[in-house]
């Protein structure tokens, strides 16, 4: 057997503790990209082998902490993809703005920067006093940044660029001020937003929505995987509420694929449309 | 610059990672590769987002179907893929694509350090891993650990490359099989792949 193999079979067995010990499940997680996390993990501990990282889950209380935030990606910006955002404003948001109360889940929020684009749509949109924003992650050092909703000042030019092509037309300056060292969003942006961990590939559905936004999740996970958070998805849409995936995702081999009809294909938005389709659940 | 290995036997894929001038060099590798070409050709280009026509310009002149990425795709013998703007690509071991959007590497997404150490994860010996110009030293990592793995490390000559810092970069940290310019890179994959005929 050579070190490729033993180093695969060491990070399986690290896994695989990881989910007896804490109950997170990584098994379903696309193979590259995991390994590379728990490789960065090993570095960051000062281990020569993966092994080494399998005691250290099993005795430490904390170290779940850690190995959540090691292995989930907090990778995301303000209005990321702006022609995305573009369409949920001029289109999206239009057709549930009718609803009494708005309920919109952010599923793998990080640290919050989706959430807060979402945020300032609604506002614009005058719809902020009717709408609660759920962002939800399994990375709790994501989720207290993304609760203190402040980022670096260098990034809010890419921000307020984004946000212009996402069809903006306020200042972008005035949603935040500098402070903390950065650009702290407005209390009003942060009103209504409530975070939350919560796991995609394990918890349960705890609300019905009519807009979920679950962008660049499923690229990490395999088809399994992939099926799971659909359903949950589908179990936490309401009839006709609106799916927004990442743009380079699909449902197009996904058992659930005949349950949502795409609204928008470059934007990767669907409608659930569970009766129309006559699909299986 | 060769160790003295000898090139793979029955290679599968060839990885290829280019920045600066890649989008000519590229044109001429692929112009040149013949229909019958039996091997996966996966690109990583360093190409600002926004910017998505690259497979239509590549296409035009090549024989074999030039495909975009996509996160899941089955890798096939005999097609090219090109990644996405701001996305890593990856080779899983069941030679399917995967698509992240992990943290950049070198200050670059997609990265090609990504590609050529997941490909020589799931190909080892049976890969051949390809360093084109550029301005960056993305790629020299990737190439020392396609070698590492047994593969066969291809470079196009600096002083031919339309910006010599990506090829230099790899040869010095990764040394190379062989060191080519890049009108004889097409005609010696061929070859190691195989192909009697050429497209040329």
């Amino acid at each position: 057997m050579d070190d490729i193999e033993l180093k695969n079979i060491e990070t399986e067995v690290f896994l695989d503790a990881v989910k007896r010990r804490f109950g997170y499940d990584f098994s379903g997680y696309a193979r590259a990209s995991i390994r590379r996390r728990v490789d960065a993990l090993r570095l960051a501990r000062g281990c020569e082998r993966v092994a080494e990282l399998i005691p250290w889950v099993l005795q430490e209380e904390k170290a779940l902490d850690i190995v959540l935030s090691s292995l989930s990606v907090p990778v995301t910006e303000m209005f990321r993809d702006p022609e995305v955002f573009a369409y949920l404003r001029t289109e999206v948001i239009p057709k549930i703005a009718s609803q009494p109360r708005i309920r919109i889940w952010q599923a793998g929020s990080a640290t919050g920067e989706e959430a807060y684009s979402l945020s300032i749509l609604m506002l614009e949109a005058g719809l902020h006093e009717r709408t609660q924003i759920y962002a939800t992650d399994i990375n709790d050092r994501a989720l207290a940044r993304a609760r203190d909703a402040i980022y670096p000042l260098d990034r809010m030019r890419l921000y307020a660029e984004n946000y212009r092509r996402a069809g903006g037309t306020a200042s972008f300056a005035d949603y935040y001020t500098a402070r903390y060292g950065g650009g702290m969003l407005r209390q009003d942006v942060r009103e209504n937003v409530y975070f939350s961990h919560h796991n995609l590939v394990s918890d349960g559905s705890f609300n019905e929505f009519q807009l979920i936004i679950c962008r660049n999740v499923l690229i990490y996970l395999d088809t399994t995987f992939q099926d799971r958070v659909l359903q949950l998805i589908r179990n936490s849409l309401t009839e006709g509420g609106f799916l927004c995936l990442g743009t380079k995702e699909s449902m197009r081999i996904s058992k659930h694929n005949s349950a949502f009809q795409a609204v928008h294909l470059p934007s990767r938005i669907y409608q659930y449309r569970p009766r129309l389709a006559g699909a299986v659940s | 610059m060769s160790t003295g290995g000898s090139p793979p036997t029955d290679p599968e894929a060839v990885v290829v990672g280019c920045s600066a001038g890649g989008l000519n060099a590229m044109k001429v590798i692929l112009a040149q590769l013949p229909a019958g070409f039996p091997g996966a050709v996966i690109v990583t280009f360093h190409i600002a987002p926004g910017r998505s026509h690259m497979r239509d310009l590549l296409a035009a002149q090549c024989r074999l179907p030039v495909l975009d990425a996509e996160d899941k795709l089955p890798v096939q013998g005999g097609r090219v893929y090109l990644s996405c703007p701001d996305y890593h690509l990856l080779v899983e071991d069941d030679r399917t694509l995967s698509l992240s959007i992990d943290e950049k590497v070198c200050n670059v997404r997609p990265s090609i350090d990504l590609l050529f150490e997941s490909a020589a994860v799931a190909y080892r010996r049976r890969l051949v891993g390809l360093i084109l110009t550029g301005a960056n030293q993305d790629g020299a990592r990737g190439l020392q650990r396609v070698r590492a793995e047994g593969g066969w490390g291809v470079v196009q000559d600096p002083a031919d490359a339309e910006v010599a810092t990506m090829p230099r970069a790899a040869i010095e940290l990764a040394g190379a099989d062989e060191v080519l310019p890049l009108a004889q890179i097409a005609g010696r994959l061929a070859e190691l792949f195989g192909c009697r005929e050429t497209g040329a």
